[in-house]
């Protein structure tokens, strides 16, 4: 089969794969989030925390179980990468310098997963399983219960009560992260990905010389790290390291395990809301901006080298695993960082503008199509507030979506939101440019040192954690700066939309009537993705034209 | 007000056309004469109230500062602009409120000091009270004036005694005078009115300053004026851009910086200027001031813009049957003869009997019969020996005695029961074929007349019914039309009636309407509104009763008839001088054109940004990276008549958007899909498309000017 062929066809496989999961998925998650009933574990586990599993929250209690619980697993995981030398398993490693440990911890509490340190080199087994995979999970966990809210905010009337955290919380650990995470990790070591407690092997080459084989509980960290977003490889070479991702069929059920959840969370939001073609809608208008980023990243990498010389000599295989291609290669590019999973299988530093200028849009979308594990339908879901708030206008009634009305408080929320991100991911760019010893940290000069700056805080404010590569990040400026930014691009959205969660459940719903703007047409579809890329390309234009367009357009 | 929000099948039941106001084209003296209003508002405390405008002219006097720095024509010509874009938002606000001014100005003049002749001891039925004359001033509530012919009303208030015909041109622009009586719901009157015959005692219900025509005045002028919930909600949204915009440009120089291409001061400011939705901002507030305009000018006053904001999401019209669905009478609809008789008989007889009924259930009788069976309309003195017997409310029945020398001919036409005991009185006995037209028009809600006849000749005499005549209400033309324009609007109508529900029914179902309410106490009414708001429903209503008052204040928009109680009026949140009830209708109209305006506005606004950036991008960075020329795709002429152009582009296109803010975009009713596909297309692809021309056509001149080529 030829290269053409095959990639048509693993993305067919990968579209049918999704599109099957995306009603049991969406269900059981809608399930989860709102049955009454608690399973006896569950049980253990409330009362063990002093938790009343029936007692619903009001928004700011959520959100102070919320900080406090990342701030407390912020702490220990920093603690634990500090103390790392006298935990069991550490392998002989060092303690995890201060600057980094910051960095790491606040990466993976934040569902970033930026990894500024090599983790064969830096981590020990324990760290890895206990502190960072852990956080792979309930960083995951608090993402869904988060939009859990806001779709209770759309469905609840005259109520203050948003759900209870420590219930979400349990319930998707318990009844959805972990049984998943356990079939695929089986499914992976089957496949060929390692798990187990060595540390590395030094073996004698064919050609002579010696290398050093690492070894670890791989398979287990591997399926949460793409299930829930997170993007945290056990090696430093991630997804494009042969023990985390061996083959074209490994590489294929990891791009499926990063975008199932998110793909089929609208299916969740559907059947809460009780009108299941919202969902559809939703959903369509995540296929159409993947899809099309998928079409445009692949047809760049094919078609957009720069020299025929450099196409007969392959150039646009540079920094892509020949075990994929250019196909796996660039639809695991696009799902990564439209996911906010920045898990790579090749260094996006190496595509050409066209395709690596596409990769930081795609983050700067506010990783939404789908997006992160919760966080991308929040943050669609907020667009689509800001979309039905000017097309609701339109239609001459004070704008509505799912009933509530979109007054003065709602929009204070929901520009709130949109503001944040694009605030850190500029204002960090500009610090880091201003500073001439920061700008040092860049491997290229010009456009694409420039590129490579500005996907580094893209990445941090939108949580992905994906590298363009090409920036000695592991500075204490970038580590503290970076640390920082994931920070607030993680919990300052949740706040604004624990907010609008509030305020729209305290609502009494209007009814729907023909002058009511439709949200489940293509109409609608048509509107929201382009609002979304109107607002996310007038803000982000002009610093998109001095990296990735300035070097493209020659 | 152009022609498109006033359908025309609005039937001026006040007798008169509605009074048009040119109000959608804009007068360019309008623009000269608001000119040191607009400069006024410069005010950076007046301009702070407007975040994005704000902007704007914080952003002018950097450049000018930079300007006078380090001179140049590119600085100057841009910092000129720059204000102008400042001026031209004030001018747009300050036209708008221009035409309230001159309204006020009209209403001033009504407002004259008079002198009001006090009854120091007036009780109901006092025959000759002692008199005091006091300036109008010093009126307090619950003082009692008499007025006669010829003298101004003194105060806003209630007729107590009396009845007078009132010329109220002052505040509702009608000539013909209307009649004021005490008690019933004709009873207010208004201060600065003239009465124009008889006398009337009148209870002074409002405080000096606090009377109905210093409030119109207040708000016409828009001194009361206070942002309405979505114009907040707007603002924030437009605030949260600007702030973005911000940042994208700050942070663009330490970029530039690096790229090689640092930007003057000037540059910078410019790209925000030209970023930040300087359109919508701009003529966000002229557009809110110009809907309660239009109200005024189909003189229609809002007390709050909340409640015009309010008029667009109602979701629920209650209508009162009478005179807003209906004409005001039940007309002559069909004669149904009894078996043996003919229908010209029936009509003949019906004629005859009802020449003498000046009801206008009567009169209609006689038209019918004129119409149908060309019976010539026969007036009293025609008819010999013709003893005609009136309409009473006590015999309910008229007729007539003809008095032929062969014989003695009575007709009687009038209320079933009543004709039916007549007939039977003269030994007459009604047949079943009677009882079963009289059911059968009263079960499809019309009301059936009996017209009976007594015939004696010599000592016989023979009484007998000939037959029914159907009177029915008659629907409004066009009314049915209007309502299922509301349908699709996703607006329900419901009917108001005191008929009984048969009746009620069979109006319903021949206007249109969706539900109705018969037998409607003013609780029912009152309670039906309370039950579509539990359902999150908004409700519109109107009223001019004193019992309509408590469901006037509970609904959403509660529209008060200018010849209603001071009662309804204090309760309502909307008056309509005209007192046409069918208003209602334009009032949910103009409410929706005014946020269909913002959202359109809002929409081209932002769509706009990207030719800008096409414009000015290049402009910036081409000299440093040369690709980024390719961006360039208008093909402007330079880096300096590329931004000029653009904020040229961006100061014009607000002044010739002032007109359509004014007059509020097209509106016709439709479904909410429909509405958003065609403001979509007009106002989102024609934002992006027109100012990548009109960048360009300016840019052809500009290059013309020396040191921006």
């Amino acid at each position: 089969m030829g290269d053409t062929a095959a990639g048509w066809l693993q993305a067919a496989v990968l579209v049918a794969a999704l599109a099957l999961s995306h009603r049991p998925l969406g269900g059981a998650l809608a399930h989860v989030l709102t049955t009454d009933r608690h399973w006896r574990i569950e049980r253990l586990v409330y009362r063990a925390g002093g938790v009343n599993g029936d007692a619903d929250q009001r928004w700011p209690a959520y959100l102070r179980s919320l900080l406090a619980f990342s701030f407390m697993s912020t702490l220990f995981l920093y603690a634990f990468l500090r103390l790392q030398d006298h935990l069991l398993l550490s392998l002989g490693r060092k303690p995890v310098p201060a600057d980094l440990a910051f960095n790491t911890a606040a990466s993976f509490v934040t569902n970033t997963n930026w990894q500024a340190y090599a983790g064969e080199a830096t981590m020990g087994h324990l760290v890895q399983m206990a502190g960072l995979a852990v956080q792979n999970f309930v960083s995951a966990a608090v993402g869904i219960a988060v939009v859990a809210t806001l779709i209770r905010g759309f469905t609840r009337k005259r109520t203050d009560r948003v759900g209870n955290f420590w219930v979400d919380l349990t319930r998707l650990v318990l009844r959805v992260l972990l049984p998943i995470s356990f079939v695929f990790a089986v499914v992976l070591v089957a496949a060929g990905v390692i798990q187990n407690f060595h540390g590395a092997h030094a073996v004698a080459t064919l050609a002579g010389g010696r290398q050093n084989l690492p070894g670890g509980p791989v398979a287990s960290q591997e399926t949460i790290k793409l299930l829930g977003t997170n993007g945290g490889g056990f090696f430093s070479a991630n997804s494009a390291h042969p023990f985390e991702n061996p083959s074209g069929l490994t590489n294929l059920i990891e791009i499926y395990l990063l975008l199932v959840i998110p793909f089929s969370l609208p299916r969740t939001f559907g059947a809460m809301v009780g009108d299941v073609r919202q969902g559809y809608a939703v959903v369509t208008v995540m296929v159409l901006l993947w899809a099309a980023s998928v079409v445009l990243v692949t047809a760049n990498e094919l078609y957009r080298v720069s020299s025929p010389a450099g196409h007969a000599a392959g150039a646009m295989a540079e920094g892509k695993e020949t075990r994929f291609g250019i196909w796996s290669s660039a639809l695991f590019a696009v799902s990564t960082t439209l996911t906010s999973c920045g898990a790579v299988n090749s260094a996006h530093d190496s595509y050409t503008p066209g395709g690596g200028g596409m990769t930081i849009f795609n983050m700067m979308l506010g990783e939404i199509a789908p997006g992160g594990t919760g966080s991308g339908l929040y943050g669609i879901l907020i667009l689509a507030v800001v979309a039905v708030f000017v097309a609701g206008l339109m239609v001459g009634r004070t704008p509505e979506y799912l009933g509530k009305k979109l007054r003065g408080q709602e929009m204070r929320y929901a520009s709130l939101y949109i503001l944040t991100t694009p605030a850190l991911v500029l204002v960090g760019a500009g610090l880091a440019m201003a500073f001439p010893g920061e700008r040092a940290a860049m491997l290229n000069p010009g456009p694409h040192g420039f590129s490579e700056v500005l996907y580094a805080l893209t990445s941090a404010a939108n949580n992905n954690g994906s590298a363009f590569a090409g920036l000695s990040a592991d500075t204490v400026w970038y580590n503290t700066g970076l640390g920082v930014v994931m920070l607030l691009g993680r919990f300052l959205p949740m706040v604004f939309v624990l907010a609008l969660a509030g305020s729209l459940a305290g609502q009494q719903p209007v009814p729907v009537t023909a002058g009511t703007l439709p949200t489940h047409r293509p109409q609608f579809i048509g509107l929201l993705t382009g609002v979304i890329l109107i607002v996310v390309g007038l803000t982000y234009f002009p610093a998109l034209a001095l990296g990735p367009l300035a070097e493209g357009l020659r | 007000m152009s022609s498109p929000a006033v359908p025309a099948a609005t039937p001026p039941s006040t007798g008169r056309p509605p009074r048009r106001v040119a109000g959608g084209l804009l007068d360019p003296r309008q623009l000269v004469r608001s000119l040191p209003d607009a400069l006024r508002k410069l005010d950076p405390r007046v301009m702070l109230h407007n975040p994005v405008m704000f902007v704007v002219e914080v952003g002018a006097a950097l450049t000018a500062l930079s300007a006078i720095r380090t001179p140049g024509v590119f600085a100057w010509v841009i910092t000129v602009w720059l204000w102008l874009t400042a001026l031209f938002a004030n001018l747009a606000e300050a036209v708008a409120e221009g035409r309230g001014k001159a309204q006020a100005a009209a209403l001033r003049r009504a407002k004259t000091t008079t002198t009001a002749r006090r009854l120091t001891d007036w009780r109901p039925g006092a025959t000759d009270p002692a008199e005091e004359e006091v300036p109008g001033t010093a009126l307090r509530l619950g003082d009692h004036v008499v007025v006669e012919a010829g003298q101004l009303i003194p105060g806003d208030g209630d007729v107590v005694e009396g009845i007078a015909s009132v010329d109220e041109s002052a505040i509702t622009g009608e000539s013909a005078p209307v009649i004021r009586e005490s008690g019933g719901d004709r009873s207010a009157v208004t201060g600065g009115t003239k009465v124009l015959s008889d006398r009337i005692v009148v209870e002074i219900t409002a405080k000096p300053g606090e009377t109905f025509i210093d409030r119109m005045i207040a708000l016409v002028e828009g001194a009361a004026r206070q942002r309405t919930p979505n114009e907040i909600a707007l603002n924030i949204l437009l605030a949260s851009l600007t702030i973005i915009f911000l940042i994208a440009v700050v942070t663009l120089q330490p970029f530039a910086v690096f790229a090689g291409a640092e930007q003057t001061l000037v540059i910078l400011v410019a790209l925000v200027v030209a970023l930040i939705p300087t359109t919508i901002g701009a003529l966000l507030p002229a557009i809110g001031i110009a809907g309660m305009d239009r109200l005024v000018q189909r003189n229609v006053l809002a007390m709050s813009g909340r409640a015009v904001e309010a008029a667009g999401d109602v979701n629920t019209l209650l209508l009162d049957k009478t005179g807003t669905i209906t004409l005001g009478n039940r007309q002559a609809a069909a004669f149904l003869p009894v078996p043996g008789v003919s229908v010209e008989e029936l009509a003949d007889a019906a004629q005859l009997s009802s020449i003498a009924d000046e009801t206008p259930e009567g009169r209609s009788i006689v038209v019918l019969a004129k119409e149908q069976y060309a019976l010539r309309g026969r007036s009293e003195g025609e008819l010999d020996g013709a003893a005609f017997v009136p309409f009473t409310a006590q015999s309910r029945m008229s007729g007539v005695d003809l008095d032929d020398p062969r014989e003695r001919r009575s007709l009687r036409k009038g209320a079933a029961t009543a004709v039916m005991r007549w007939v039977r009185d003269n030994g007459g006995h009604p047949t079943a074929d009677v009882g079963q037209l009289v059911d059968g028009i009263a079960a499809s809600g019309g009301t059936p007349l009996v017209v009976g006849q007594v015939t004696r000749r010599g000592g016989a005499s023979d009484a007998r019914v000939l037959g029914v005549v159907h009177l029915k209400d008659v629907v409004k033309e066009g009314m049915r039309d209007r309502f299922d324009q509301l349908r699709r609007m996703g607006i329900r109508t419901v009917m108001i009636t005191g008929d009984n529900p048969l009746t009620a029914h069979a109006i319903a179902q021949e206007a249109g309407v969706d539900d109705f309410l018969a037998e409607a106490a003013p609780e029912d009414k009152m309670a039906l509104i309370r039950r579509e708001q539990e359902g999150g429903k908004l409700v519109a209503m109107t009223g001019d009763g004193t019992n309509d008052a408590p469901a006037l204040a509970q609904a959403d928009v509660g529209v008060a008839m200018n010849t209603g109680t001071s009662a309804a009026k204090e309760a309502g949140n909307m008056v309509d001088l005209d007192s046409n009830p069918t208003k209602l209708i334009e009032i949910v109209e103009i409410g929706k054109q005014l946020l269909i305006t913002r959202g359109a506005l809002t929409t081209f606004s932002i769509a706009n940004d990207v030719a800008k950036y096409f414009a000015i991008i290049p402009a910036m960075f081409a000299s440093v990276h040369p690709g980024l020329d390719r961006l360039n795709i208008m093909r402007l002429h330079s880096p300096a008549s590329a931004i000029t152009s653009a904020i040229v582009f961006n100061a014009l296109i607000i002044v010739a958007l002032i007109p359509l803010a004014l007059r509020g975009v097209r509106y016709r009713p439709s479904s909410a899909s429909e509405l958003l596909g065609r403001n979509i297309w007009l106002y989102g692809l024609g934002g992006l498309v027109l100012p990548f021309l009109g960048i360009k056509l300016l840019d052809l001149l500009i290059q013309f000017i020396p040191g921006l080529r």
